[in-house]
């Protein structure tokens, strides 16, 4: 087979790896200020689920995480009486969203407690209420502070869709070892799956940039 | 049973218990992929970050876009590229020797910049102070930078640590018996993956926990401003 035959497989594998990488992302960054404005709540019950939350999501690595939710959660699922077999993509996503969002949450956590408390205690003068607070004054300034912690994040999460093949799910790693299986070219097919996924980096990188750029306006002037 | 350990299904504390010593077994393979993972990443690192910083943009402009492509591409697709492909070209290595080189090459790309950022973020003016004192440049390198860069970098090469040890699962991929690939083959002749697999997610808190609590305390022990020469 020539090299170009091979685009076309692997193309439709980076098409379910840019929805996997989209999809984990958004939701990562829910439960990443999700977590991380939880960690900082006076509030015992939501700060002991954040901390939870946070630790065993970094104290574990992906794979177990991934294998867990897909292979264990369908038996613990039985032994209630519940039927928890996730679809692989539903595991995929979910366990590549709960792990970048443990890591984000530590960046969201940062980034509002590096706001100078000077701006706590004029909005505490100002009598602002604490959620005023936290939304008109901590996370506009903290957000652009988060954002190239977040580059990295995102551009981690995209290699992380990787190990999403390991439980059966199409895309461009899984594509890759499929055509290797087929015709035992695998010099040709990993170079060129090495050069998409360095590829769909820069591209996530470059809008994650433009990104940055947006958000970064709300640190001097809000409307 | 597995590695000379028979397992008892009657109920799911007596089988936690009874392959507790297979999932150790694993644990070991894990500890020790991490360490050599870790001492190729070290080598490889430091060899990225002094081509980085060469004067010579010929080389310092390869090693970065090299250095960037490795951080920008998964590790799997980089273990199976040297599982798969090196024997093309005649180098055969056992898996668990494949598997520390992808985890060392995927992570050298970080230590390099480890490196970099302990050395630049030693002030100019000491530099120039060395040089006033008339100090040749191997001595401003053993006696300035690196005793105030080792106190950075440490603790910072010891987060990645810990990382290449959550990363060391991907190796079961080629058949490498790490923890998550027995607690797997338990999962797959017994049936019941629940216990096998959370019990591997409870240790691998315990190593995570020890290893950083180990970092913090190196961060805490190391002098900030410097290690005494005296």
């Amino acid at each position: 087979m020539h090299w170009t035959e091979y685009l076309n497989p692997l193309m439709q594998g980076a098409w379910l790896t840019v929805q996997l990488t989209l999809y984990s992302t958004i939701l990562g960054a829910a439960l990443a200020f999700a977590a991380g404005i939880g960690k900082t709540s006076r509030n015992h019950g939501i700060k002991a689920v954040a901390v939870t939350y946070i630790e065993v999501f970094r104290g574990t690595s992906l794979l177990v995480q991934l294998f867990w939710l897909y292979f264990a959660l369908p038996i613990l699922g039985q032994g209630i009486g519940l039927d928890l077999r996730l679809p692989p993509v539903v595991a995929g996503v979910l366990a590549l969203a709960l792990n970048i969002g443990a890591y984000g949450a530590e960046v969201v956590r940062g980034a509002i407690q590096a706001v100078s408390k000077d701006q706590f205690e004029a909005a505490k003068a100002l009598n602002f209420t604490r959620r005023q607070t936290l939304w008109s004054v901590a996370l506009p300034q903290a957000i652009p502070e988060m954002m190239p912690s977040f580059g990295n994040l995102a551009v981690q999460n995209l290699k992380d869709t990787a190990l999403v093949s390991l439980i059966s799910l199409g895309d461009l790693a899984f594509r890759a070892e499929q055509l290797r299986n087929f015709t035992q070219d695998s010099t040709t097919i990993y170079t060129m799956v090495l050069f998409m996924y360095f590829g769909m980096a820069l591209v996530v990188t470059a809008m994650m940039k433009m990104l940055e750029r947006y958000v970064g306006r709300w640190r001097s002037a809000r409307g | 049973m597995l590695f000379g350990f028979e397992w008892d299904t009657s109920n799911d504390l007596v089988f936690a218990v009874s392959i507790l010593p297979i999932l150790l077994r694993g644990m070991i393979v894990t500890i020790e992929a991490t360490f050599l993972g870790f001492f190729v990443a070290l080598i490889l690192g430091l060899i990225f970050a002094a081509l980085k910083a060469a004067p010579l943009k010929i080389i310092s402009w390869p090693a970065g876009l090299v250095t960037e492509f490795i951080r920008d591409t998964p590790l799997l697709i980089q273990l199976f590229f040297l599982y798969y492909v090196l024997p093309e070209y005649g180098l055969v290595f056992p898996a668990f020797l494949t598997g520390a080189l992808a985890l060392g090459l995927q992570y050298s790309a970080y230590t390099a910049e480890v490196y970099r950022a302990g050395i630049e973020a030693i002030a100019k003016g000491q530099h120039e102070a060395a040089r006033a004192l008339n100090f040749t440049s191997l001595r401003t390198f053993t006696h300035v930078v690196l005793p105030q860069a080792v106190p950075r970098i440490v603790p910072a090469m010891g987060n990645y640590l810990v990382s290449i040890m959550k990363d060391v699962p991907v190796l079961s991929v080629v058949t490498v018996l790490e923890m998550l690939n027995v607690a797997q083959i338990v999962g797959d002749r017994t049936f019941n993956y629940l216990v096998p697999l959370s019990m591997v997610g409870g240790l691998y808190m315990i190593m995570t926990l020890v290893a950083s609590s180990g970092v913090r305390w190196l961060d805490q022990t190391l002098p900030k401003r410097g290690l005494s020469l005296k």
